[in-house]
């Protein structure tokens, strides 16, 4: 079977794999390297559970494959956290309760990464039509909406890196 | 009464582990020499299997093991387990196929790719029979027969009455009768149904699986491999989802046990989410037939209700929403006489079951909508003809229920407030209004379980620190969390000395888990009593050690032993369980507690009650409805957690809203032609209105600290709401749901002509 050699950068680590080349990112990161925090909720790019950013752009994972993303940088969930010390938007989140099961979650935060990194002061509108392409089923989004809002406001300023 | 900790703001304790990566769901278990599995599922909604040659799959490289229905005990199972005749579903079936979608065979291989493409070398021959899709063809004498020996394909039947109907009717001023249909919905759970089964040579089985209830898998399962319920651990650490489609055996579950059981390898089986559209069950359509007879002054005389509900191929829990769509029918009013007769109707579709509401949706969606052209028709205030008839506090619900505490009163009158306060709307803009009440977990033992409902064990470490054992399952409501609140409440703890122990079988009491509104009460009660037992034999050392007067009472409050009279005087927690367990010969101290409903009536201990608000707009041009406001006045007793009662509130909107307007499986010949995200439409965060939670605190005596439910009943108002609001911004009702953009153009030109 043709193999192609991906370089791969993921929260900060370098990888080189042999993979198929028509493997797509998400499988890269939750088989081949095993970063099971990113998720998969449907097949057709559709419910936003496999968000990463690749280069400062949000991208659902299964949209793309992991070859057109060769040599460039890829941040997951598991990117957020420094050494124990959580992401301003991780903790709203948890002040907020915008999580119920938890699976659309790490999709919503690299959304909401996405978002805050483009937009740093959004309104509720543009947070809204921000998380338009994630789907979440317990938590009727308004308290994800909140949470983002919240770091917007500066509300968590101070756990900022 | 203060709490410490109850009604206070309190983080989900899973809270990291969910925003950082760490909480592990069954798609990410890899266990070592793992296979993957694939199900392939029937082309046709009724055909008799005649032979199944799977040889070519086989000698595909890296197959490892095909299985069929004959390499099962072909054991006819279903969660009625005391109803042998509902126990009616194979899961790799015998004989035939019933619906597009069931399980015929499933195959085990290295990869998934390679079980994908055994799938195709699968030979199945089939002898396509007549089929029937809906439930009021398939009650026809001529209609194709579902199941052998069912008489009009008539599943189950469920009567509730009470009252003379007759005379009621007689006595009434004004009679008006309706015909609606509610859809179906798809549960839709993020994570698909999944399971890695796990058999050993030890003759012992292990299951990941997603799963609303681990016991309730650990005894189905042990019934159809032919096992011990104890040789069977199920374990569901976290769970993607729920909404009461994961408490039955499911394809994933059945599939991978049979195929591990084979070839002593683990075997992973993940849905696609196509596969958890056409084969995972879903909300039961209902035909509904209302009869409704009031006084010229809005007093509630009578109703009679005939609903016909699409069971689809198999009973599963269609037969307990069927009992529940009739008691919640006559929610949450008081009726001189009712009269309710369900039928539940097999077709060669995809079975129907339990969703979060349980048939309450379904049932107050058409009672709401009626209600309010009654009051526009007699010229009464729509907030006055449900106040007048609403429950009260100690209500007997005749022959059915006891009504404890109940806040209907004074969540109408604060949604009264509130919709007044929005003075006149725009154009084309409604308020639609709808009551409701739910149950706090059911009172019924189908399932035959000869354990309590809810059961838990409370362990005190040397250190002070609490382990909290507990069969209660976390699917995202927060139940860990809630039960960590009622435990350190309990006890004097705080909620970080606890550590919560769900989710596995082979470690925690059983528990029939989290379907029905259930855990906060039953288990809640369960973990209450057992916090309470392992408190007192801490207050005996304490009492022993401080030996106070023996009139005065010892108490724990946050991690301080003290007399109640003088809290100052007192121990400190940590020093005194030191002591303690010396005392006890080195044991740790452990608290057992269990619930089991006792004279509570038919239904439930308790009952929720709230009342929704929900502001619309609706373009006359197209038809397209848009929420903008919600606002609940809602009665869980004494809230937990108000972050949690918050999230389950706002949720329950969004799903019941989407069963309002947006959520359908339209189907053709058993089809379901939208099964994926792109065609299945959800609400997405800018399609949310802004919502407003209103706390109306009663006290229930049956619950821990006072509580009730606070999960399922909140999605019972909202699709009822939207109909309503319709009615209020334009005049016209839609009675067949989801109110789709086309429906309210045809309800327009309908207006239109009588005009």
């Amino acid at each position: 079977m043709e193999r192609h050699l991906l370089r791969i950068t993921v929260n900060g680590q370098e990888h080189e794999l042999y993979i198929n080349p028509k493997t797509l990112l998400v499988e890269v990161i939750r088989d081949h390297l095993g970063l099971t925090g990113t998720k998969r909720g449907c097949e057709t790019v559709s419910c936003g559970a496999c968000t990463m950013i690749v280069e400062g752009m949000s991208v659902k994972g299964c949209s793309v494959l992991a070859m057109q993303v060769d040599g460039l940088k890829v941040t997951t969930v598991e990117g957020l956290e420094d050494h124990g010390k959580l992401h301003p938007i991780q903790k709203a989140f948890i002040d907020h309760g915008s999580y119920q099961c938890g699976f659309c979650t790490s999709g919503m935060l690299m959304s909401s990464k996405a978002l805050l990194d483009e937009n740093p002061k959004a309104t509720i509108k543009e947070i809204r039509e921000g998380l338009d392409g994630n789907l979440c089923r317990c938590t009727g989004y308004n308290s994800i909406v909140r949470a983002v809002d919240a770091v917007c406001k500066g509300q968590y300023r101070e756990d900022e890196a | 009464m203060k709490y410490n900790i109850i009604n206070t703001h309190t983080h989900n304790i899973d809270g990291v582990a969910k925003v950082t990566g760490r909480a592990t769901y069954t798609v990410d278990v890899t266990l070592p020499g793992m296979l993957y599995g694939k199900i392939l599922r029937s082309p046709h909604p009724h055909a008799k299997i005649i032979n199944i040659d799977a040889s070519k799959a086989l000698a595909l490289s890296g197959v490892k093991g095909v299985v069929t229905g004959k390499d099962t005990l072909g054991v006819k199972q279903g969660i009625w387990r005391r109803y042998s005749e509902l126990c009616d579903e194979q899961i790799l079936p015998l004989e035939k196929v019933r619906y597009i979608g069931e399980p015929v065979a499933a195959v085990a291989a290295i990869s998934e790719e390679i079980a994908e493409a055994a799938l195709d070398l699968i030979e199945v021959e089939y002898e396509v029979l007549p089929a029937v899709y809906d439930a009021m063809e398939a009650i026809k004498k001529e209609a194709p027969v579902v199941h052998e020996g069912v008489e009009r394909n008539i599943n189950v039947t469920r009567h509730i009455e009470w009252g003379d109907l007759e005379e009621a009717f007689e006595q009434s001023d004004y009679i008006r009768e309706d015909w609606f249909k509610c859809s179906g919905q798809a549960h839709m759970c993020m994570e698909t149904r999944s399971a890695v089964a796990s058999y050993t040579p030890e003759k012992k089985l292990t299951v990941w699986t997603s799963t609303q209830s681990p016991y309730y898998m650990q005894a189905l399962l042990a019934g159809v491999l032919g096992m011990k319920e104890s040789d069977v651990r199920v374990i569901a650490h976290y769970v993607g989802g729920g909404f009461g489609g994961k408490f039955e055996l499911d394809g994933a579950q059945f599939c991978a046990s049979v195929l591990s059981m084979k070839l002593f390898r683990p075997v992973k089986i993940v849905f696609t989410r196509e596969e958890d559209f056409i084969a995972s069950k879903r909300r039961t359509p209902m035909y509904y037939y209302v009869r409704t007879g009031v006084k010229k002054d809005g007093t509630f005389m009578a109703r009679e209700a005939r609903v016909f509900t699409e069971g689809g191929a198999y009973t599963s829990m269609g037969a307990t929403a069927l009992y529940l769509t009739g008691f919640f029918h006559s929610f949450p009013y008081k009726w001189q006489a009712y009269r309710y007769d369900g039928y539940r109707v097999y077709t060669n579709t995809l079975p129907s079951t339990s969703m979060r509401g349980f048939g309450a949706p379904q049932a107050q969606f058409c009672s709401e909508t009626q209600i309010d052209i009654i009051a526009k028709e007699l010229g009464i205030d729509r907030f006055e003809i449900r106040r007048m008839n609403g429950h009260t506090t100690n209500y007997e619900v005749p022959g059915q229920a006891t009504i404890a505490s109940c806040g209907l009163e004074q969540c109408i009158n604060k949604i009264e407030d509130w919709v007044k306060s929005r003075g006149k709307l725009p154009a084309n803009r409604g308020i639609g209004i709808s009551c409701y009440g739910f149950m706090s977990g059911g009172i019924f033992n189908w399932f035959d379980t000869p354990y309590s409902f809810s059961s838990a064990v409370v362990t005190i470490n040397c250190d002070g620190k609490v382990d909290l054992h507990v069969g209660c399952q976390e699917i995202g409501q927060g139940s860990n969390t809630t039960m960590a609140m009622i435990c350190a409440e309990e006890l004097g703890v705080r909620v970080e000395d606890i550590r919560v122990h769900s989710g596995d079988t082979a470690e925690c009491p059983p528990d029939l888990g989290a379907w029905g509104s259930r855990q906060t009460l039953m288990a809640g009660n369960a973990t209450k009593m057992a916090a309470a037992d392992a408190k007192r034999q801490l207050l005996e050392f304490a009492t022993a050690k401080m030996s106070p007067n023996i009139v005065y009472d010892l108490d724990i409050k946050d991690r301080w032993i003290h007399l109640v009279a003088r809290p100052e005087r007192g121990i400190d927690y940590f020093e005194l369980v030191k002591e303690a367990l010396r005392g006890k010969e080195g044991q740790r101290i452990m608290g057992r507690g269990y619930y089991t409903p006792h004279r509570k009536g038919m239904i439930s201990p308790a009952y929720s009650y709230g009342v929704q608000a929900l502001e619309i707009d609706v373009d006359p041009e197209t038809g397209k409805i848009s929420l903008l406001n919600c606002v609940t006045a809602h009665d869980c007793g004494q809230p937990v957690n108000p972050l949690g009662v918050h999230g389950q509130l706002e949720g329950a909107i969004s799903m019941a809203a989407g069963y309002g307007f947006l959520e359908d499986l339209p189907m053709e010949d058993g089809k379901i032609l939208n099964p994926n995200l792109v065609d299945y439409k959800l609400i997405r965060a800018p399609e949310m209105p802004e919502t407003e939670v209103i706390e109306i605190e009663t006290y229930e005596p049956e619950g821990p600290f006072g509580a009730k439910e606070a999960g399922e009943g909140l999605t019972n108002p909202t699709a009822a709401a939207l109909s309503t609001a319709l009615y209020e911004a334009l005049g016209i009702t839609v009675k067949q749901l989801p109110i789709t953009p086309e429906k309210v153009l045809g309800a327009l030109r309908e207006k239109a002509k009588e005009a």
